[in-house]
Order: C-alpha cells, then structure tokens, then sequence
C-alpha cells in the first residue's frame, strides 16, 4: 500500500503499525495452534472421540493427535508465511 | 539378491553420495563453516532441516512407542511438530535478521552478559551430546542388524563418514548432504509403509488405510482396521488402541509432555541454527514451513506404520504353534527384540495380563537368559515342580511384550515385502541417523569454537585460527560422540527427556522475551535461565535416578513445561527491579523487528562486534 506514510518518526507510523499487525498475525494463529494441538488433541481428546471422522474410522479425538493437529500445523505456518510476505512487502517500498 | 547383499549395495551408494557431496561443497571461510554462507535457498533448507530434526530415534523407535501407546503416541507426534510453528512464529525469522553464526551469540548480544552466554553454550553442548550419542549408537546397530557386523565396527564406520564430510564441508556440506539423506530415508519410510496399506486395506495411502476398512476377507462383513483393533485389544485385555488417557497417560501428563516437546522442539539449538543459513527473513519463513512439511511427510505416516504392525503383530503371532510362526520371529528372535516363552499349551498368546507368552530381552546378559530359559524348561517338563517360570521373570523386570524397535525395523518383513524394500529401511535408518548426528556435532563445534573461544577466549583470533579451531572441535566432537556410541552411558535414553527439558526451561523462554520485549536486562534473564535450568534438572535427576517420587504423578518428561514457566514467571517478576537493557541493545530488538530492508539488514561482517 503506496498511501501508507513510510517514516518511523513516532507512534503510529508506518513501523509501529507493522509491529502491531505482525504481533495480531501471531496471536491469532498461535491461539489456532493451541486448540487443534492441545485442544482438540489433548483436553477434548476424550469427548470427541465419542464422533468419528466422516467417512473413516477415525475416533475424532485420536484423529486430531495422530493426524489433524499436525495438518493444521502446517496449515499455519503456510498461512503465516504468506500474510507475513505480504505485509513485509507492503512496508518496505520507500526504504530501500 | 540376498537382504544383505541389496543393503550392501543401497549402503554403498548412498554413503559414495553423501561423501562425493562433501568433496563438491567444500568450503574455506567461517561463514560457510557455520552458516554454508547464508545461501541456501528456503526448500533445500527445509529438506536439509527436516532431516536434521528425523534422528534415528524417530525413524527407528517412534512407529514403535506409537505401536505400543496408541491414543498417548499423539504427544511425539504432536509435540515434535507443533514445536515448529512456534519457530516459526516466535524465533526463525528474528533470530535470522539478527544474523548471527549461534544461538549462545544471540543470547549473549542481546543480555549484554557473558554469563548468559557461557549458560547458554552449556546448555547447547550438553543438549547436542545427550543427542549424538544416540545417534552413534543408532548407526552400529542398523549396521550390526542388516550387516552382521560388529556394533562397534558399525560405529566407528559411522564415526569416519561423519567425520570427513563435516569437517570438509561444515555447515554447507553437512547441508547439501541432509538434503540427499532426506531423499533416502523418507523413500525408505514411505515405500514399505505404502506397500502395508495395499496389503492391509487396499488403500494407497496409508493415511486414508489407517481411517480405512480391512481388505475383505472371504465375504466378511467390512470393518474399520482401527475398530477391530480396538476389538483385538479388548479381547487380549490391553486397553483400546484409541482410546484417550489410559493410565499413566492421564490428561495432565499427555497435556505436560505434549507441550514440553514443543517448546523444546522450538528451543533446540540444533534446529534454531538451521534457519541462520537462508538468505533472507523471507526464506527464513519459508524454510520453516518447507521444514514441517517434510517432516510431515514422515510423521502423518508414522501413526499409519505403527497401528498396521500393531494389527500384523497380534495376527501373525497369536494361536500360532512354533511350526506355524512367521519367518521375521526367527530373524528377530536372534536379536533378543522379541522372545516367546510357552505356557505349556504349545500356542503363542500375545496378551496383556499374566498369560502374556511375549517378551523381550532388554538388557539381561546372554547367561542370564539361558539360565531362565533352562529353568523354564524344567519347569514345564515338570508340570511346575521344580525350575521356574521364566514369564514371571520377565513380567516383573518389565520386559513384556516385544521390543518397540522391532516395528520399523521388522515390519517390511512381516508384510513379506520385497527383499530390497527390507535393505531400503537399513539405508533409511542409517540416513536418519547420520543426518542428525552432524547436525549436532556442527552445534558444539560453533558453541566451542565461535561462543566460547572466538567471543569469550580470544576475540583477535584470524579467520584461518578460527576456521581451524571449528575443524579441530569437530574432530574431537566425533570421537567423543564415537566413544559414547561404543561404550553407551545406560543412561543415554533416560536423558533425551533432559535434552527437551532443558531446552523448553532454558532458550525458550530467553529467546522469545529478548525479541519481545525491550524492557527485559541481563540479571532478570540470567536469573531465569538459572530458575528454568535448575528446577527441571532437579526434578529429572531426582526421579529417574534417585527414585524420588514424582509429583502429581508428572512424567519428566513434561516437567520442562513448568521449568519454562518458572523461567517466564521469575523474569517478567524480576523484570521491574533491574534497569532496562542499554540504548544500543533496544535499537538491536528494533531492528529484528523492523520488516525486511525497511532498514539496512544486519550483516554478519559488520555487526557490531563482530
């Protein structure tokens, strides 16, 4: 985003915006991290194992520690490289 | 062709790869010593890590633990992966602006203290060697099981392989040479593992056959495998395979454990390091991702693996009489990994309960074995008058059940595959472990060599001093590590938990509040490190070899979870005492966290002090 001022001069600039929205970035997906890990893999894990999995034999509980969970990591951290990318590449433009 | 003659031959080839790697990537300077010169592009970084990470412990016994834990084998294979995305998300990328050769190097820089340096070097010598003496150890007995050949001779062929292409080409050849072992042993996983699936249910991918049905059996009623799992095991009185906290895995446990790997995943400097080697932030992400997605590749596959040898396993051996035993239980029977002592009846009966005819040979001295088996003898012959039942025994020295090694390495041949696919697993263990193994040893050659000599010791060293220190302490590093293999501390297993633990109370937290915060100073820091650190090998030491009873009942293996809250809970408490970290220091965490070339990108010739 050209519009965006370029200077790190005070609060609320270009740098301080950045840190905030890498910081939102983070949080959001770490929260993910830890409901299908320790979620839904570990607390729910007794629950959810009443369901399975559509169409499979998968215990849903023991579906998300042997499989989902780290499907979702992956997913994550694809997710994660990708906002990032992009926000780097729209705060960098004027510096260089 | 005999197994032995195809491993001879995927063996020779692929160690004439890695070495013919070596000698292309050979490099002069430090910076290609300790970070292959930053030039690695994101997926072969990725690849090269992933193979870094898979040790021999994962390719060899964790298909097994799995086997024998069912629901609770989920905490290694959750708690080795989503160590990565907390890399990815809190580490990676800032320790890759910062660019620096260490880890020891970033604590050391950002606390202004040499004290947290030194800890820190401490940490990841001992952490490293914990590691590669399991690794050795792992090469002389893929040797010793597929070549018959002496466990040492296995090591110290090893221990040569390792020694001349790290020491040629550092971190660069250690690199290029992870990315051809990644090849080889995934392809040795992956293959046998597919050709299981096809067996057992038809299905392709061995993801889709463990959710799968058993392939019909003379018009029977479909069933789901993980079903009739569970039903095999309710029948022989072990608790279901899926089912969740089964004792001792309680919650809390599966919850500590699962969560210390983790973040010790995420606090390894071996992994760290890996991520110091891109060119850029940007590559630095993507070679995170790249990194679990190969190692996903293994890991989704595991839990395939290991529920289908569970189901081979219990088929192929119960009911059976000695005529009617598989081929793989004579082979394997020879290796003391899985035994069958008779209850009298003339069938074999893998069960959970005191009928249990299944055991393994842990490590009770050959002798000792006869003897039992002799008076197992007399005691059947005698109708229990005189010897001794030799199953009792056993039970009580904990030895029921076979080996969990047995799995990987014994399941090709319980499938009756091909007997090439078999020596593709020796060359795939050997890949696994050899991979790991030099990972390891570059970790301690830079923690000696750059953290302790080059910025502790003797700061006006040249680059040729320093470049020979590395290869000298790389040396030295495989020798030791070569010595740990031959002459195996019995203790070598027990403190892999240590290696996690140590890692999650100690770097974890002191890396992730250096990038984080700017108020965090040096004795806050220190004094964490050394809370983190000394709670968990408290706790580790005292229940695993002082008998010291366990609190709450918590594995040590999870206790590095509350040893990282301790350190969290003692820094950010200290924290508002001690002044705040020097102006230069504050600038330093902005420019890590500045977007790439927002500002000038710290070089590695001229960072400060460097």
């Amino acid at each position: 985003m050209s519009s965006e001022p370029k200077t790190d001069a005070g609060p609320g600039t270009s740098l301080a915006g950045y840190w905030r929205r890498n910081l939102g970035i983070m949080v959001t997906l770490l929260f993910l991290w830890a409901s299908a890990g320790l979620g839904a893999g570990v607390l729910l894990a007794d629950r959810l194992n009443a369901y399975t999995l559509p169409g499979t034999g998968y215990p849903l509980g023991f579906w998300f520690a042997h499989q989902g969970a780290i499907i979702a990591f992956v997913l994550l951290i694809l997710v994660y490289c990708i906002l990032m990318n992009r926000l780097d590449s729209r705060h960098r433009g004027g510096a260089d | 062709m005999s197994v032995q003659a195809w491993t001879y031959l995927f063996v020779g080839l692929t160690f004439g790869l890695y070495l013919t790697i070596a000698w292309l990537s050979r490099v002069r300077d430090t910076r290609g010593f300790y970070v292959a010169g930053q030039g690695v592009p994101s997926g072969a970084n990725g690849m090269a890590t992933a193979a870094d990470w898979m040790s021999a412990a994962s390719y060899i016994s964790m298909a097994g633990l799995i086997s024998t834990m069912g629901y609770a084998g989920g905490v290694y294979l959750m708690g080795w992966t989503g160590g990565f995305v907390l890399l990815a998300l809190l580490i990676a990328p800032y320790l890759r602006k910062f660019g620096s050769y260490t880890v020891p190097d970033f604590v050391g820089d950002r606390y202004e203290s040499n004290v947290a340096r030194l800890v820190a070097v401490f940490c990841a010598i001992f952490v490293s060697f914990t590691y590669v003496a399991g690794q050795m150890r792992g090469v002389g007995i893929v040797f010793s099981r597929f070549l018959e050949v002496d466990i040492n001779v296995g090591v110290v062929i090893g221990m040569v392989i390792v020694f001349v292409y790290a020491t040629l080409g550092g971190m660069k050849g250690i690199t290029w040479t992870q990315v051809a072992q990644y090849w080889v042993l995934i392809t040795a996983f992956l293959i046998p593992a597919i050709a299981i699936s096809i067996r057992l249910t038809g299905s392709v991918l061995p993801q889709a056959g463990l959710g799968g049905e058993l392939a019909a059996s003379g018009g029977a009623e479909p069933v789901y495998l993980l079903e009739r799992l569970n039903q095999i095991h309710a029948d022989l009185g072990f608790a279901e395979y899926t089912a969740a906290f089964v004792a001792p895995w309680d919650k809390l446990n599966v919850f500590l454990v699962a969560l210390a790997l983790m973040v010790g995943t995420a606090g390894l400097p071996h992994v760290i390091v890996r991520f110091y080697t891109v060119k850029s932030v940007r590559a630095a992400r993507w070679s995170a991702f790249w990194a679990l997605f190969f190692i996903a590749m293994l890991y989704l596959t595991a839990p395939a693996t290991a529920a289908f040898a569970r189901y081979f396993m219990i088929d192929s051996l119960n009911g059976r009489t000695a005529e009617q035993l598989p081929e793989w239980f004579g082979n394997w029977e020879q290796t003391g990994l899985i035994l069958w002592l008779d209850d009298g009846d003339g069938r074999v009966r893998y069960a959970a309960g005191e009928d249990n005819e299944v055991f393994r040979n842990g490590t009770l001295a050959a002798a000792e074995l006869a003897s039992m088996r002799a008076a197992h003898q007399q005691w059947l012959d005698t109708d229990g008058a005189a010897g001794a039942d030799g199953r009792v025994r056993l039970r009580e020295a904990g030895l029921s059940g076979p080996d969990r090694d047995i799995i990987v390495l014994a399941t090709p041949e319980m499938a009756e595959l091909a007997n090439w696919i078999i020596a593709l697993v020796a060359a795939g263990g050997l890949a696994a472990a050899l991979s790991t193994a030099s990972g390891l040893l570059l970790v301690i050659s830079s923690s000696v060599a750059h953290d302790l000599y080059y910025r502790i010791l003797n700061p006006a060293a040249t680059e040729s001093q320093r470049l020979r220190v590395g290869r000298t302490v790389i040396g030295a590093a495989v020798v030791v590590a070569g010595l740990f293999g031959i002459f195996p501390p019995g203790f070598v297993s027990q403190v892999v938990a240590f290696a996690f633990g140590l890692a999650a109370a100690s770097f974890f937290p002191a890396i992730v509040l250096g990038i984080f915060s700017k108020r965090v100073g040096t004795v806050p820091a220190v004094s964490g490190m050394l809370t983190g650190i000394s709670f968990t090998a408290f706790y580790i030491i005292a229940t695993v070899f002082f008998g010291m009873e366990r609190w709450a009942g918590i594995d040590p293996q999870g206790i590095g979870s509350i040893g990282m809250g301790l350190n969290f809970v003692v820094t950010l408490g200290l924290t508002r005492f001690f002044p705040p970290p020097a102006e230069e220091t504050r600038r330093l965490v902005d420019r890590i966290r500045a977007p790439e070339r927002a500002g000038a990108a710290v070089r590695i010739e001229t960072a400060p002090s460097h």
